[in-house]
């Protein structure tokens, strides 16, 4: 129907967009008026996120034509201000930023690099840069997942983490059970993807193939591989995390720190 | 000739706490105690007195703010905290046993420095506690006297000179009560462990003190044998 009203590409996708966005907030408001705390932040997250995608699409524009290293910058801000997305989950975490940061450039960071060199991604901006944002994205939800859930998990136990250390455990494996509890949890949704690719869902980047006239099954193939590289990356930066977060909640004193938020 | 050191001793033991809000807050002041091999010190006072904020600092959970505290002599800063904590076990006011088998719970302490006891040693332990027969039963399905006891032995396993506990029969049943507090002074006795043992039931501290500590406000109020501090 909008297809009628708007002629131009860009103010067809504006119709759209918008459309989609009164659809989010309705929900998002019916949500909140059941004591969701999350509907407060849908129409702000849209605005942003509209904001967003649309600079990146100019500023695409302008790179695609660029280098093949013209997408390491961008590739190092997109972490960078994942990083920053990450700390505002966690404000009760010391040291949030510098730990999700390290944990990405570990997790995504390593991974693209290493599909580059061996030129599984094909190494120009083209490529780089949108499978490289799709893994790091995919990080970023991994990684505040993590996070979120294991310090819930350690203000819902501090009294079996605090008996560990009385019986004297280090602080690592007083936190160990809560550690792999949340790492299995954060990996959750990269492993249903990877589970029900091609059964429940057709992933956008091999729609997009097939639509830009590849052949389907070197598509599927595509889509298996960048699942693949979110679910490994996604593993590493939680490896990561699991080395980093313990000293962070613990004293030099392996005494358990207050997390209040 | 010199005093020998004490088992357990503090000297004008403190902790201050940064409020967000209030700003900084006494939580314990100048606290005093001394204590040689097997004596029982009960500590008493209402709620908010300071005897758990104390009870953390003797097993290095939190850390005071000034003040000294001397295991057989020695600086609690000079010991290892993981190594000083297995020389100081601690009952706290709930079990908190951890999810697994009952010889799991028993076994964690001494695992933690690489010592595995053998199914006799459990069993020795569990006997000790009046649980004979518990190793393999699910932790999840104890009640709270029995969990109470396991914690007591999970204590137990590392060998420790100084036992604290924290007001361990206060969530149990009248009669699950009766039984631990029996089980402990039976243990403190028999083992001529020395003991801290924070209570808020003067008949208790009767029963198993040799010296009371009686706090308010973080401060000490009185500090002597119970007959001494009861009946004043």
């Amino acid at each position: 129907m909008l297809k009628f009203l708007f002629h131009t590409q860009v103010s067809l996708g504006l119709a759209q967009a918008a459309v989609v966005a009164l659809v989010t907030i309705i929900v998002a408001q019916l949500a909140a008026r059941r004591g969701a705390l999350i509907g407060r932040e849908v129409p702000f997250a849209l605005l942003r996120g509209l904001l967003q995608i649309l600079a990146v699409g100019a500023l695409l524009a302008l790179l695609l034509r660029g280098p093949w290293w013209t997408s390491i910058p961008m590739l190092a801000a997109m972490i960078l201000a994942a990083g920053t997305i990450i700390r505002q989950r966690v404000p009760e975490l010391p040291g949030a930023y510098s730990i999700s940061l390290l944990c990405m450039c570990a997790g995504a960071g390593g991974v693209i690099a290493f599909m580059a060199i061996l030129g599984i991604v094909e190494p120009k901006v083209t490529m780089l840069i949108p499978v490289g944002s799709m893994v790091i994205a995919n990080n970023m939800n991994i990684q505040a997942l993590f996070l979120n859930r294991f310090l819930g998990e350690v203000r819902a136990h501090r009294g079996e983490i605090e008996s560990a250390l009385a019986l004297g455990a280090k602080p690592g494996s007083a936190v160990a059970p809560y550690l792999r509890a949340s790492f299995d949890a954060s990996l959750i949704p990269a492993a249903n993807n990877v589970r029900s690719l091609g059964i429940v869902w057709i992933p956008g980047i091999m729609a997009g193939m097939v639509l830009s006239g590849s052949s389907p099954v070197y598509a599927a193939l595509y889509q298996f591989v960048v699942l693949g590289m979110i679910f490994t990356a996604g593993a590493i930066s939680c490896i990561v995390a699991t080395q980093l977060v313990p000293r962070r909640i613990f004293t030099p004193h392996q005494q358990l720190r207050a997390l209040t938020r | 000739m010199p005093q020998p050191p004490a088992v357990l001793e503090a000297i004008a033991l403190s902790r201050t706490v940064e409020d967000v809000r209030e700003g900084p807050k006494s939580l314990l002041r100048n606290i005093d105690f001394r204590l040689e091999q097997g004596q029982v010190l009960a500590v008493i006072g209402p709620s908010g007195a300071g005897k758990s904020t104390l009870l953390r600092l003797l097993n290095r959970l939190d850390e005071p703010t000034s003040g000294q505290l001397l295991l057989q002599g020695k600086d609690f800063r000079e010991i290892e905290p993981a190594q000083l904590r297995r020389r100081i076990g601690m009952v706290m006011q709930r079990a908190y046993l951890f999810p697994g088998t009952v010889a799991f719970n028993i076994r964690y302490g001494p695992a933690q420095h690489g010592v595995s006891l053998e199914h006799d040693q459990v069993e020795a332990l569990l006997e000790h506690v009046g649980m004979s027969g518990y190793a393999e039963r699910d932790t999840a399905t104890l009640s709270g006297g029995e969990a109470q006891r396991i914690s007591i032995a999970r204590a137990l396993a590392n060998h420790p000179e100084v036992l604290l506990l924290d007001e361990p029969t206060s969530a149990l049943d009248d009669t699950s009560k009766a039984g631990v507090e029996r089980l402990l002074a039976m243990i403190v006795r028999e083992r001529e462990t020395t003991c801290v043992w924070v209570t808020h039931e003067l008949a208790q501290t009767r029963r198993v003190a040799d010296l009371v500590l009686s706090m308010r406000d973080g401060h000490a109020v009185a500090l002597g044998p119970p007959a001494q501090v009861l009946d004043a």
